[in-house]
């Protein structure tokens, strides 16, 4: 499961070109696995660290519902939500990337997950933190 | 002294997903876990890392910017500046001058520069012994054989390379099967317009997204960007003349249409 989710989440990296990306960026928590007792049997909330962007701090958490083969032994993770935690709000380019930039990325993993694909390709766009905080919510739990 | 059975011959590679920040964008690779251990992805990466430098025009000491301010020759640059130079040449003539070195009138390599960094990193993994590999630069994607055992097995499954929707954001258009093969995407929407008609210096119109797929990245990059400062009708008849690369485009009134040979990469689910 784990692998599964990380090739659909490096997917979408694939598409994601960078705000500014400070790439010392330095992590100020880890991640927590939640046992989020609101969600239904089966599903988990995952949330990832935060990541300092040239924005400001960027913290996302997955909602993961894992599915398990007959026997017990093979699992298959699908996210069914991406919740975002903390974005950069101080400026009007801040709220145009969580109006605009966040919404979709978010509609892009999952699009990305259902339509089973390596890579996608299109003009070029930014994200940095989103992208660093989302894979190291599946580096810490998917 | 009982020994651990030994696997021999298994038919699964494990893979490696890395995405590295350079350029000004992500890049990121699918490559079979061998490629971490012999050093060939830490190579790439490295490759990428050193195009940065030298072609950036945003370092005042790069060798572009040198040499957009003639302050060394083309001579005195690095060996893959003549080479870059010359293939930006080819492209504008074949393109009737809609792709450009110069779009906004000042030295600017860097609409053939991402793509064939990417293209020669994917090569560099090659070389060094793995078959089947995906590098993607921001939304420019080369491929190299394909994403691993196919239904039978035995076979190898070919990528699946989303093209995204211009027109309606986190939406895919179609998904394109690529083995060996590039898949590159210009558009008009993302940033802006952000690709200039360089005949008029206006900002091309009339194509939300244009993508070109054929054997080289750097070409197919070249080519969308071309196409889309052509604008709709010219892009049209010259994507359908080009050897070996095929189109697919998306009007800013969400029109498609897309060169004769381009159905047969299109996934059928």
């Amino acid at each position: 499961m784990r692998r599964a989710i990380l090739a659909v989440i490096a997917t979408v990296a694939g598409l994601l070109a960078l705000l500014s990306f400070k790439t010392h960026s330095s992590e100020r928590t880890t991640a927590s696995v939640q046992p989020a007792p609101s969600l239904p049997k089966g599903e988990r909330a995952v949330t990832g660290n935060v990541a300092n962007t040239a924005y400001g701090p960027v913290q996302v958490q997955l909602v993961v519902k894992t599915i398990t083969a007959a026997g017990g032994k093979s699992q298959a993770g699908t996210i069914l939500k991406v919740n975002i935690l903390e974005q950069p709000s101080a400026t009007q380019e801040d709220t145009q990337i969580g109006q605009y930039a966040f919404p979709k990325l978010i509609a892009e993993t999952l699009t990305a997950q259902s339509a089973r694909i390596d890579a996608v390709s299109g003009a070029t766009y930014t994200s940095g933190g989103y992208l660093k905080s989302l894979q190291s919510a599946l580096d810490n739990g998917a | 002294m009982v020994r651990e059975p030994v696997m021999l011959g298994t038919a699964v590679t494990a893979r490696v997903r890395h995405a590295e920040p350079v350029m000004g964008t992500v890049v990121s690779f699918d490559v079979p876990v061998t490629a971490r251990h012999d050093g060939s992805l830490d190579a790439a990466v490295r490759w990428l890392h050193w195009v940065d430098r030298v072609f950036s025009p945003y370092q005042a000491d790069s060798d572009v910017s040198l040499l957009a301010r003639a302050e060394v020759t083309v001579d005195g640059c690095a060996p893959e500046m003549a080479e870059v130079l010359a293939a930006c040449a080819f492209v504008r003539d074949l393109s009737g001058g809609y792709f450009t070195a110069a779009p906004g009138g000042q030295f600017d390599p860097s609409g053939y520069v991402k793509g064939w960094a990417v293209e020669r990193a994917a090569a560099l993994l090659a070389r060094a012994g793995s078959a089947d590999h995906l590098v993607n630069g921001g939304g420019d994607v080369q491929c190299a054989g394909g994403r691993g055992p196919g239904a039978d097995g035995m076979s190898t499954a070919p990528w699946r390379v989303g093209i995204a929707d211009p027109l309606r954001p986190g939406r895919l258009a179609l998904v394109v099967e690529a083995r060996d093969r590039a898949v590159a995407t210009s558009g008009t929407a993302e940033r802006g317009a952000h690709i200039l008609d360089p005949h008029t210096g206006s900002p091309a119109a009339g194509l939300a997204s244009l993508t070109v797929t054929g054997p080289s990245l750097a070409l197919a990059d070249a080519y969308a960007t071309a196409a889309v400062a052509m604008g709709p009708a010219r892009a049209r008849d010259w994507t359908a003349s080009l050897d070996g690369y095929e189109a697919y485009a998306i009007t800013d009134t969400g029109d498609t249409w897309q060169t004769p040979g381009f159905a047969s990469h299109i996934s059928p689910d």
